[in-house]
C-alpha cells in the first residue's frame, strides 16, 4: 500500500482542478479511497500500520469535506491559487446585495415573530434560490474566467447567503416545533 | 512524501475463525449474538429464549440471580432487585436524584453506588453480572474461548458511560473490540440483511433514550451522515406517565416502594398489551388490601403520552437538517428498540414521513445482530462481503477564544477519523503564554458548554498582539478519542493533551443543550455580538493610551479633552451590554483620533527621515 500525503484533495480522487465536479465521481472515489484505508480494515494489523491508516483515512476525510460543499471547494481552489478569501476581514458588498440581506432579515423577523411557518418556508425557497445563482456566478468566475479576486468576493456573498438559511431554518424549528 | 507499507493481513498469520461476539446491553433487556456461517444470529439460553431481562438479584447469601429468574423477584423484593440500571451506569447521585426508585442509593465520587443485602454494589459490577451471564451462554455455545466483543452504547452516551461500560466488560472478563453505537449497530443489521441501498433514517426508541441516525448505504459502505436524540426519553417514561395516570384514576397519592414496582409492572404490562389490543384492564391488590381496578383504552393512553412521542420529532428533524437532507430524500425508516412497538410511534413516524417504517427485523434484537457483524470484522474474520463503517462525533468540539467565545474547531456529524488545524494568535504586547481550553457543545458561550481539558502553551517569545501564530490542531481518531495540540509557528514550541472523554457530557446535559441552543440562538447571537464588538473597542482603547503616553504633546489641550472623553464613553459602554452602544463608541473613539494618528505618522516619518529607528516609536 503506499500513499502520497502530498497529493491535492482533487487529485486524490481522480477528479479535474476545477469548481465544477461531478458528485457521485466524488462520493464514489471516496467510498473506495475509506474502503482501502479506513482504521477498521487494519483492526488485526501491527502499531505503525494501524498509525497510518489512521493518518490517511483522515486525509481523505479532510478531502472529502473540502470538496463536497461548493463553498468549501470554492475556498479551496481560491488557496491552491494563493487567494485569501478574507471572509473575516473583507465586509465591503454591493450595496444592492446588502440591502436585499437586510430585506431578508426583516422578512425573516416578521414572519418568526407573526409565526408565519408558511411565509418562512418561502423564504427558505428564496433563499436557496439565491444560493443557487450565486454558485453558478461562482462556477463561472472560476473555471471559466479565472478572476480570482472577483470570486473571493462571490465566495464572501455565498458565505452571507448560508448564514441567512441556517437563520431560516432555525427560525422555522422555533415556530413549528 | 510518499510512504510503503504492507499489504493489510499480510502480517498477520493466516488464522482460523476467531469468535467473536456482539452484545447488546440494554435499559430494559440484554442480548448477545454472533456470526455464523456469514449471517448474525442471536444466541439464545438453555430455554430457548434471546432477550435477556437486564435485571440482577441480589440475596443475603450473596447469591446473584441475572435475567428472568432476577425478575420474578422484583415485586416482593425490590429493594434489592436491580433493574434498569444503565440508568445509572456513569451516574453520580446528583443525576438521579429526582427517578423515583426503590434503591437505598450510597453517593460516591465519580459514580453513585446502590445498598443491598449482600453488600453496596456499583453499577458497573451490577452491570458486569449481566454481562457475564452473556458471556458463559456465549462461550457454552459456540464451544470455545471470546477473542472479544463489540458491546453497544446509545449514540448520545458521555464519556463517564462508556467508560462505565467498558470497565463491567473488563470485571466480566470481556475484551472489548469497540463500543458501538446502537442505531448504527441497528443500521448495519437491516442494511446487510436486505442489501439496502440509499438513504435510511434510524429511529431508536428504547428503554431509556431515544437516539436517530440518519445512513447512507451504497455498495457495503455505512456512512453515518448525522445523529442526534434525546438522551432522557424512552419507554420507562411512558410506564411512569402511566403509573401516574393511574394513580390519579384511583385517586391514590403517595405509594411504598413495593406497591410503586408493583403498579410500574402493571403499567408496563398494560402498554404491551395495547400494542395489538384496543382496551385493557389493570387490576392490582395493594399492599393495604387496597384493590385497583381501572380500564385503559388505546384512545386514553395514546392521549396521555402523545407528548411523548411528539418529542422524538424535534431530534429527527435538526439530524435531517445536519444531513442537509428532506423527508423526500429518505428511502426508508427503521424502526428499533422496544418502545417502537407502541402503535401510535409507528402512526407518527409514518406520518412524518409520508410511509409505513420498515419493521421486518425484530426490534429488540436488531442492534445485537448488527454488533456481532461489527464484532467479526474487528475481530478479523474478513468474509467475502466486505463492508465498512464510516461514523460520525455527535457534537461539536472547540476552543475558547476572548470574551468567553467558543470557536468550533471540528462541527457535530464529522466523520472520523478527523483532524483540522485552526489558528489563533496573541492578545497582548509580549504575551508569552497561551491558555487553550477545549470544548464540547453547540452553544456559543463557554460557560454554556462542557469544558473537556485545559493546557498550556509556554514559552511563546514576546511579540506585539496578533503577531504570533499558534497553530491548534484536533485530530479525533475513529475510536472517537480526541487529541489537541497547540505550536507556535516560528519557534516551533509545542504543547498537546490527549483528551480521554471525547463524549465527555451526561446525556441530561446533551439533552439540554441541544434544547437551549434552538430556545437560545437569539441570545447567543447577541452575546457574541457582544463579546466581538468589547474585544474590538477595548483594543482600540489600549492603542489610544500607549499613544496618548508617547505622543501626548501632538495635542491641544482642548483636543486632549476631546480624546479623553471619547474615551471615558467607550470605557463606559463596554461596562454596558448594549453591543451597538459598544461600537458606535468605539467608532466616535476612532473618529475623535484621526486627526492625533496623522500627526502621529508625520512626526514617525520625520524622525525616520533623520534618523531614527521606526520600530522604536
Amino acid at each position: 500500500m503506499t500513499f502520497d500525503f502530498s497529493l491535492p484533495h482533487f487529485a486524490l480522487f481522480g477528479l479535474p482542478t476545477t469548481f465544477a465536479l461531478d458528485r457521485n465521481v466524488l462520493d464514489a472515489a471516496y467510498r473506495k479511497l475509506q474502503a482501502e484505508y479506513h482504521p477498521d480494515r487494519f483492526a488485526a494489523a501491527d502499531d505503525a500500520q494501524k498509525r497510518l491508516s489512521l493518518q490517511i483515512a483522515t486525509q481523505v476525510n479532510q478531502g472529502y469535506q473540502a470538496l463536497k460543499s461548493p463553498l468549501a471547494r470554492a475556498r479551496y481552489l481560491l488557496q491552491l491559487n494563493g487567494v485569501d478569501t478574507q471572509e473575516e476581514t473583507n465586509t465591503a458588498m454591493p450595496v444592492d446585495f446588502l440591502m436585499q440581506q437586510m430585506e431578508w432579515r426583516e422578512a425573516i423577523g416578521d414572519a418568526k415573530a407573526a409565526r408565519h411557518g408558511d411565509a418562512l418556508e418561502a423564504l427558505a425557497v428564496e433563499i436557496a434560490a439565491a444560493t443557487q445563482t450565486q454558485i453558478a456566478e461562482l462556477g463561472q468566475l472560476l473555471d471559466q474566467q479565472q478572476d480570482w479576486l472577483a470570486a473571493a468576493a462571490a465566495v464572501r456573498k455565498l458565505r452571507f447567503l448560508e448564514k441567512l438559511a441556517e437563520e431560516v431554518d432555525d427560525a422555522i424549528d422555533v415556530v413549528m416545533f | 512524501m510518499l510512504l510503503q507499507i504492507s499489504e493489510p493481513g499480510m502480517s498477520a498469520a493466516p488464522h482460523q475463525h476467531r469468535l467473536a461476539v456482539g452484545i447488546d446491553l440494554g435499559t430494559t433487556n440484554s442480548l448477545v449474538a454472533t456470526v455464523r456461517s456469514g449471517s448474525p444470529v442471536c444466541l439464545p439460553d438453555e430455554n430457548g429464549r434471546a432477550l435477556l431481562p437486564s435485571v440482577v438479584h441480589y440475596a443475603g447469601d450473596k447469591t446473584v440471580t441475572v435475567g428472568h429468574a432476577a425478575q420474578a423477584r422484583q415485586n416482593q423484593d425490590p429493594a434489592n432487585t436491580v433493574v434498569s440500571v444503565k440508568r445509572f451506569m456513569g451516574r453520580g447521585l446528583h443525576d438521579v436524584a429526582d427517578a423515583a426508585t426503590p434503591y437505598r442509593f450510597v453517593d460516591e465520587p465519580g459514580m453513585l453506588k446502590l445498598q443491598t443485602v449482600a453488600g453496596i454494589k456499583s453499577p458497573v459490577e451490577v452491570s458486569a453480572d449481566i454481562l457475564t451471564t452473556l458471556k458463559a451462554r456465549a462461550e457454552a455455545s459456540l464451544g470455545g474461548e471470546l477473542v472479544g466483543a463489540v458491546i453497544t452504547v446509545p449514540a448520545y452516551f458521555d464519556d463517564a458511560q462508556r467508560q462505565a461500560t467498558k470497565d463491567a466488560a473488563m470485571l466480566a472478563g470481556i475484551n472489548v473490540l469497540r463500543l458501538l453505537n446502537e442505531p448504527t449497530a441497528a443500521a448495519i443489521a437491516y442494511g446487510l440483511d436486505n442489501a439496502a441501498e440509499g438513504t435510511y433514517v434510524i429511529y431508536d426508541l428504547g428503554g431509556g433514550t431515544f437516539d436517530v441516525s440518519i445512513l447512507e448505504l451504497t455498495r457495503g459502505v455505512f456512512e453515518v451522515r448525522a445523529t442526534s436524540g434525546d438522551s432522557q426519553l424512552g419507554g420507562d417514561d411512558f410506564d411512569h406517565r402511566l403509573h401516574c395516570w393511574i394513580l390519579e384514576q384511583a385517586g391514590l397519592s403517595q405509594l411504598n416502594d413495593r406497591d410503586t414496582r408493583l403498579l410500574l409492572t402493571k403499567a408496563r404490562q398494560a402498554k404491551e398489551t395495547l400494542t395489538d389490543h384496543e382496551r385493557t384492564q389493570i387490576t392490582a391488590r395493594l399492599s393495604d388490601e387496597t384493590l385497583v381496578d381501572v380500564e385503559l383504552t388505546a384512545g386514553v393512553f395514546q392521549q396521555i403520552t402523545a407528548h411523548l412521542v411528539q418529542k422524538t420529532i424535534a431530534p429527527l428533524r435538526r439530524a435531517l437538517r445536519d444531513a442537509r437532507l428532506g423527508v423526500d430524500d429518505i428511502k426508508g425508516v427503521v424502526l428499533v428498540g422496544g418502545a417502537t412497538r407502541m402503535p401510535h410511534v409507528r402512526h407518527a413516524v409514518a406520518e412524518l414521513f409520508g410511509r409505513e417504517p420498515l419493521t421486518n427485523l425484530d426490534p429488540d434484537k436488531v442492534v445485537a445482530l448488527g454488533a456481532a457483524m461489527q464484532a467479526d470484522v474487528l475481530a478479523g474474520n474478513k468474509g467475502d462481503d466486505d463492508w465498512l463503517l464510516l461514523d460520525v462525533i455527535p457534537l461539536s468540539l472547540g476552543l475558547e477564544t476572548m470574551g468567553g467565545l467558543v470557536e468550533k474547531v471540528i462541527p457535530r456529524n464529522s466523520t472520523i477519523p478527523t483532524a483540522r488545524a485552526q489558528e489563533f494568535t496573541t492578545f497582548k504586547d509580549g504575551q508569552t503564554a497561551m491558555a487553550v481550553h477545549v470544548l464540547q457543545g453547540e452553544r456559543e458561550l463557554v460557560s454554556d458548554c462542557r469544558s473537556l481539558a485545559r493546557f498550556e502553551l509556554r514559552g511563546i517569545p514576546p511579540m506585539v498582539a496578533g503577531a504570533a501564530r499558534i497553530r491548534v490542531t484536533f485530530q479525533v481518531d475513529a475510536d472517537g478519542l480526541l487529541s489537541v495540540s497547540a505550536r507556535e509557528q516560528s519557534t516551533g514550541i509545542e504543547a498537546s493533551i490527549m483528551v480521554k472523554p471525547s463524549y465527555g457530557l451526561s446525556d441530561d446535559e446533551i439533552g439540554r443543550m441541544l434544547r437551549e441552543s434552538m430556545q437560545h440562538a437569539e441570545g447567543d447571537m447577541h452575546a457574541r455580538k457582544l463579546g466581538e464588538a468589547r474585544v474590538e473597542a477595548e483594543s482600540i482603547l489600549a492603542a489610544t493610551r500607549a499613544a496618548l503616553q508617547l505622543d501626548g504633546d501632538l495635542l491641544s489641550h482642548d483636543e486632549r479633552a476631546d480624546v479623553e472623553a471619547a474615551l471615558t464613553s467607550t470605557d463606559a459602554a463596554i461596562a454596558g451590554h448594549d453591543a451597538d452602544a459598544v461600537r458606535l463608541a468605539a467608532e466616535a473613539l476612532n473618529e475623535a483620533t484621526s486627526e492625533f494618528a496623522a500627526r502621529r505618522m508625520d512626526r514617525a516619518v520625520s524622525r525616520g527621515l533623520s534618523g531614527q529607528k521606526i520600530n522604536e516609536l
